[in-house]
């Protein structure tokens, strides 16, 4: 019985830390690649701007900063996750759940044309991801 | 610049967002795992931990990953980026079996088939389907052109 008990709080208390880091990854790609869209193509810029003026359009763009901060904080989330649980369990569970909210995302916030070859390829790579940890 | 066809240089990229995640994650697994349970009151432990070797290496490898993974969203989708660089996980299992000759299970085989069938269903279509903001000309348009010829 507490057994039982004990189990199912490891459970929820796992499943919460993977939500998290899969959360405040989705937020960060997202924020990051709404910046980058935003600037154009870094090749682009940097041949015309140089380096330092591709690296000056990058971070001083106000989107790509919040990307970073839910990035950083995803990273510091699977620091975290990774010393409490095996990578077998989080990379993949990790990398598998960020793609499919990824995917919605993108298609919500960033206006990408998501068709079913798209949406086929998450699938396929999203358990793909999966069995391959098995 | 067409934004459709992607270019050697906008391959090798890609491939580089690919292999540097895995490798970066084994490098802060393998340094986690060495470190004593770190509790969630103490969250400030974390900031010691990047400072020991595997750590330091896993973050210079996520750091490369994050140049190319930049340079990659300002010329493709998210959603042709994120599926397109799954095929590293294939290449660290390949790399495990052929090299360090692990075993590799029926299901961890029908995974490697999923992920390259996703890859190559994705990579088959437009890397971009949004107008970039220095774009000369927009994707519908390149369209229209490209069905034209």
């Amino acid at each position: 019985m507490i057994s039982g008990v004990l189990a199912q709080a490891s459970f929820w208390k796992a499943a919460g830390i993977i939500a998290t880091v899969v959360v405040t990854s989705s937020t960060g790609e997202v924020l990051t690649a709404a910046a980058m869209k935003s600037m154009g193509d870094l090749d682009d810029i940097r041949a015309k701007s140089g380096l330092g003026g591709a690296i000056k359009a990058v971070v001083t763009s106000p989107l790509f900063m919040g990307g970073i901060f839910f990035m950083a904080v995803a990273f510091f989330s699977l620091l975290f996750a990774l010393n409490h649980m095996n990578l077998s369990l989080v990379g993949p569970a990790a990398a598998s759940l960020t793609l499919v909210t990824n995917t919605v995302a993108a298609q919500l916030f960033l206006h990408e044309k998501v068709d079913r070859r798209r949406w086929t390829a998450a699938v396929l790579v999203c358990v793909g991801v999966y069995f391959l940890a098995h | 610049m067409a934004h459709h066809r992607l270019t050697f240089n906008q391959y090798l990229i890609l491939a580089f967002v690919s292999v540097s995640v895995p490798l970066g994650d084994a490098a802060l697994s393998r340094g986690m795992t060495s470190l004593p349970s770190i509790s969630i009151s103490h969250p400030l432990t974390l900031i010691g931990a990047v400072f020991t070797p595997w750590i330091a290496l896993g973050i210079a490898l996520l750091i490369g990953y994050f140049a190319s993974y930049l340079t990659a969203l300002s010329w493709a989708d998210l959603t042709f980026v994120m599926p397109a660089t799954a095929l590293g996980n294939v290449f660290v299992a390949l790399l495990a079996h052929y090299w360090l000759h692990e075993n590799i299970s029926c299901m961890r085989w029908m995974g490697i088939v999923m992920i390259t069938v996703g890859v190559a269903f994705v990579a088959h279509g437009p890397a971009n389907t949004t107008p970039l903001a220095n774009a000369v000309i927009a994707p519908e348009e390149l369209d229209a052109k490209e069905a034209g010829r």
